[in-house]
């Protein structure tokens, strides 16, 4: 891992102590997992999400794992492990959708109304206020609701409603990105040089902005998945026939628990569990690593010569380092002790 | 000179600092001591490691930083006493008053709180009426009201807070008291109540004062002595008015002439920037910015001799037998390099 | 310094800063309602009424008005308190919000007992011992319970309970919940006013499994605060001060820096609440719980949009309230906040 030559924006991940780089990276590899499950799942999944029989012939309903279903089959005679890797699909795409449109609707709203300021800012931040203040399941649930009758369950209405929850959080932490930022000297210093404001904002603003935002958009990917999979327990979500979704799953899975089936809700619930970790730790890594106050460096106590003489006799300081400044030396190296 | 031993006698201390490279030598080979009742100031530009000192004769170092050499207080050694007799020395023995008097009374305590805690933790069983009659008595002494025991931090101004800080140490009564910048955050105002109470302790309680600064002006007008740091050492030490009057390091002779004063007719500065501590230049630290540097600077870290009342660690002040054949001849260089940040 | 009359002022200035944020949730939920197609009257019955009845209740319940009137309407309601009857069944808003409101309140309380007793040590220690294994290990736990979904957790919980017979549905046995007086409407409280300590066990019994779960699962954002917080604090100024000047390790990071730590935990603890009563709806789903949450879900399916509005409004306001007292809390405990 050391010889990763990472660009510059990216080089604290390379310096990132032992803690913060585990977690980082233990992000990455099951993101990356669940995405190439996601992409690949028609190659993957041994049958349809909604498949209830093979040539052999019906599945059993409620069917313990066996070799014909690994994971079991549910209530509805489907397989647990097909709706799982089928499933990852459906939470990849409404959670790239979410993320991408709160981020089109919130960051640049953030950046508008922090920069421009005034009333049009007060107005756009109580707003905002008033929607993040309101339960955001709640509101996940009556827009997904609402927009049923018009756009159907789909992924679409999903990846809406959930959007609906997180443009608020851009843009607050957009805009007060831009606010601080507006009032830091440097800007002021800039300004007073005659830098046009233009590149004021794209070069201070925008960049401090870009490097918070994708540790949040991490994080609100998986609090997206627990939206997504919340909304289809509670059956506002995707319809069973359009595409698998972990959460219904759970829904159907909950009356078997009574009667100690455990396949058919383990599965699903351990694929939700393990991805949404998965962006977790990869926003957190992130963080630590982008956030230069809390990231811990590896350092050791150093070991300190024990000199003869030090610096009150003659010679040369200890030999610690061969970088020189470039300073010519008249006399050759290897001159008297 | 004072005849009877100093209070504090720091020897060759050398405080570093690890890094994920090569370790930060923040100070590195300091000597110096203080007797009672003297004020010694340590001068130095920014990031020369005199707040690092300043913490390391406290053992207040964070624990990736080592430290050899020896720190003599009364007769006792220091470096390496364990962490829970290190303690019971803070505050009672020695003192560490701080730069930032903003941020370093807890928001969420009364000043009677921060004085209850500081006084019972070296005196458990205190009477809480005495404990409440010394730490008044404190306060009184920096002009602090009682009315305003019970008050929180925030309610006062950065000067009285600073004056409370040091009300904090006195309560203690320490025999050694090292002010780490104790005016910079303030106006100069206050800066002369401070140094008035500063001075006002050397005449009453016979206290040890090691005042670090950066303000040469402070040093002139409040120190017996000053010693001179530069890049992780001391270059030049002497009684105070003597080394403004006569400096015998040319670093000193810089930092003189780059103080502003009413006379002032045009802006000096010394070229460069301080060096980096992890890879400082070889033989005198300074010789890349110094404007008397001879061959042998650079290549041999200097010898601390007598010059006039001071020491100084020039080469221009010898030892001559100790210099080179051609070794004082002017030191051909490129130009002047930047030096990296540290 | 100059003392602005200090704390009163924050709290009225507080107060009436609340009050445009709850008109505009108002007006949210005020057009929310009104998005989806027809009327709420024609929606929850028009399936089972004949046209005529139905425009004689529309016209009682002034649906034919225009929008601006029904919008004053509703906001004369709101003020009054009176917040309707729900279409479907007649009960009268604010009786369910007492009955099934009560419900949720006692199960949100519960669960935010346990989110504050799992949430702080672990956070506090997880902080003070940085970069050790309590340190990882309790990122971790926070981290991955984090990540269970409410209902996940109640599903294995029940099939552990399943295995010991320990009750996972509703809120009481049937003839514990037939026999007892429901004074407060808060069971625990009830039986223990009945003096009926086996009924009491039996709520308690009841409230476990879904207050130990909603709290776990939010635990672990207070983990993850709590410990950075007390990193932060750790460092400060006045931590370096109290250390130099002899106070001994422990004092210093139990009297300054944990308390310290703990000013933005309140905020954002209450903050919780918000996050709380949304996975309240899904607690109450999973374990037969009957909340406002399970009661909502219910009317939204029955396209009851009144009772539904009447409930989603109550929740609005709730959460704007309950920040509203975490300020005025902050207040109290940091002086500093008073004086602005």
């Amino acid at each position: 891992m050391r010889r990763l030559h990472l660009p510059r924006w990216l080089r604290p991940v390379g310096q990132a102590t032992g803690v913060s780089r585990w977690i980082f990276w233990s992000g990455v590899v099951i993101v990356a997992f669940f995405v190439l499950m996601a992409i690949f799942a028609p190659l993957l999944a041994p049958y349809g999400f909604d498949q209830v029989s093979d040539a052999a012939g019906r599945f059993p309903k409620q069917g313990s794992p066996d070799g014909t279903n690994l994971f079991g089959t549910t209530v509805q005679s489907t397989d647990v492990l097909s709706r799982v890797i089928w499933g990852s699909r459906t939470a990849i795409e409404v959670v790239v959708l979410a993320v991408v449109f709160s981020l089109v609707i919130g960051v640049p709203l953030g950046l508008f109304s922090g920069y421009v300021g005034g009333r049009i800012d007060r107005v756009l931040v109580l707003i905002m206020d008033a929607l993040f203040a309101f339960p955001y399941l709640l509101l996940a649930i009556v827009i997904a609701f609402l927009l049923s009758d018009k756009l159907g369950q789909g992924v679409i209405t999903a990846a809406v409603a959930i959007t609906a929850v997180y443009v608020p959080q851009y843009f607050r932490v957009v805009r007060n990105h831009v606010i601080s930022v507006r009032e830091e000297p440097y800007v002021d210093a800039a300004r007073a040089l005659g830098a046009p404001r233009r590149t004021i904002i794209s070069r201070y603003v925008l960049q401090n902005v870009i490097q918070n935002v994708p540790a949040l958009a991490t994080l609100n990917a998986a609090d997206a998945i627990l939206t997504l999979a919340a909304l289809g327990f509670l059956g506002y979500g995707i319809q069973p026939t359009e595409a698998a979704e972990w959460g219904y799953d759970l829904q159907r899975a909950i009356d078997d628990a009574g009667a100690g089936i455990w396949w058919t809700g383990l599965f699903p619930g351990a694929a939700i569990v393990l991805l949404v970790t998965g962006f977790t730790l990869l926003g957190e890594g992130l963080n630590d690593v982008i956030n230069p106050l809390i990231r811990s460096r590896k350092t050791r106590k150093p070991e300190i010569p024990v000199e003869g003489t030090g610096d009150r006799g003659q010679g040369r300081e200890p030999e610690v380092a061969a970088k020189r400044s470039g300073v010519r030396r008249p006399e050759p190296e290897g001159g008297s002790p | 000179m004072s005849s009877e031993p100093p209070i504090l006698d720091v020897r060759d201390l050398r405080v570093w600092y690890g890094t994920e490279g090569l370790p930060v030598r923040a100070v590195d080979g300091v000597s110096f001591e203080i007797g009672a009742g003297e004020t010694l100031g340590l001068v130095g530009e920014s990031g020369c490691g005199k707040s690092t000192l300043g913490r390391g004769v406290l053992g207040l170092l964070p624990d990736a930083a080592a430290v050899a050499g020896s720190v003599d207080y009364s007769g006792r050694e220091l470096v390496g006493v364990p962490q829970r007799e290190m303690r019971e020395m803070r505050g009672p023995e020695l003192g560490l008053i701080f730069q930032e008097p903003m941020t370093r009374l807890d928001p969420l305590q009364t000043i009677e709180k921060h004085f209850r805690e500081t006084v019972r933790t070296h005196d458990p069983d205190l009477d809480p009426e005495e404990v409440r009659r010394r730490s008044l008595e404190s306060l009184a002494g920096m002009g602090i009201p009682r009315t305003r025991f019970g008050q929180y931090p925030h309610e006062f101004s950065g000067g009285m807070r600073q004056r409370i800080m040091i009300a904090l140490a006195l309560v203690l009564e320490p025999k050694v008291l090292i002010a780490d910048e104790p005016t910079t955050a303030l106006d100069v105002i206050v800066e002369a109540q401070i140094l008035g109470i500063l001075a006002d302790l050397r005449r009453n309680f016979d206290t040890a004062v090691l005042l670090i600064t950066h303000n040469l002006g402070i040093v002139a007008e409040a120190c017996n002595r000053v010693a001179v740091m530069y890049a992780g050492k001391i270059v030049e030490e002497g009684n105070a008015r003597d080394v403004f009057a006569a400096p015998a390091h040319p670093y000193t002779r810089e930092l003189l002439r780059a103080t502003i004063s009413l006379e002032t007719t045009g802006l000096n500065y010394i070229p460069g920037a301080p060096p980096s501590l992890i890879d400082p230049p070889s033989g005198c630290r300074f010789h890349p910015r110094c404007p008397s540097a001879m061959a042998v600077c650079a290549d041999r870290v200097p010898v601390e001799v007598a010059a006039g009342g001071q020491r100084v660690s020039c080469w221009l002040h010898g030892p001559e037998d100790q210099v080179p054949e051609g070794g004082r001849a002017p030191l051909k260089r490129e130009e002047f390099r930047m030096a990296e940040e540290a | 310094m100059n003392r602005s009359g200090g704390l009163r002022t924050y709290v009225l200035t507080r107060i009436a800063l609340a009050v445009p944020t709850v008109l505009i949730l108002l007006t949210m939920v005020f057009l929310l309602m009104r998005v989806a197609p027809g009327d709420p009257i024609t929606a929850a019955l028009g399936a089972r009424l004949p046209a005529k009845e139905l425009e004689q209740r529309k016209k009682a319940a002034g649906y034919d008005k225009p929008i601006i009137d029904q919008y004053g309407e509703y906001l004369g309601q709101v003020a009054t308190l009176d917040l309707g009857e729900s279409v479907t069944d007649n009960r009268s808003v604010t009786s369910i919000i007492k009955e099934n409101g009560s419900a949720t309140l006692e199960l949100t309380l519960a669960a935010f007992m346990v989110t504050l007793m799992v949430g702080i040590p672990i956070g506090l220690l997880a902080g003070r011992f940085r970069d050790s294994w309590i340190d990882v290990s309790g990122r971790l736990f926070g981290i991955v319970i984090y990540a269970f979904p409410v209902f996940f957790l109640g599903f294995l919980t029940q099939l552990g309970a399943g295995e010991v017979g320990w009750p996972t549905s509703g809120r009481a046995s049937p003839i514990v919940d037939f026999d007892l007086d429901k004074i407060t409407n808060f069971y625990l409280v009830d039986t223990l006013i009945a003096g009926d300590w086996s009924a009491f066990w039996d709520v308690l019994q009841h409230l476990a499994l879904p207050a130990l779960v909603l709290g776990l699962t939010i635990s672990g954002v207070l983990i993850r605060l709590v410990r950075v917080n007390l990193l932060q604090t750790m460092r400060g100024d006045y931590v370096e001060a109290a250390r130099a000047r002899g106070v001994s390790e422990r004092r210093v990071v139990v009297n300054h820096a944990f308390r310290n730590a703990m000013i933005p935990v309140v905020t954002v603890a209450g903050l919780q609440f918000a996050i709380l009563l949304g996975g309240a709806v899904l607690t109450e789903e999973t374990f037969n719980w009957p909340g406002i949450g399970s009661e909502l879900i219910r009317y939204l399916n029955e396209r009851d949009y009144i009772a539904v509005q009447g409930i989603v409004t109550v929740f609005a306001v709730a959460v704007v309230i309950v920040s509203l007292l975490i300020d005025l809390i902050n207040a109290f405990i940091d002086p500093r906040v008073r004086y602005r």
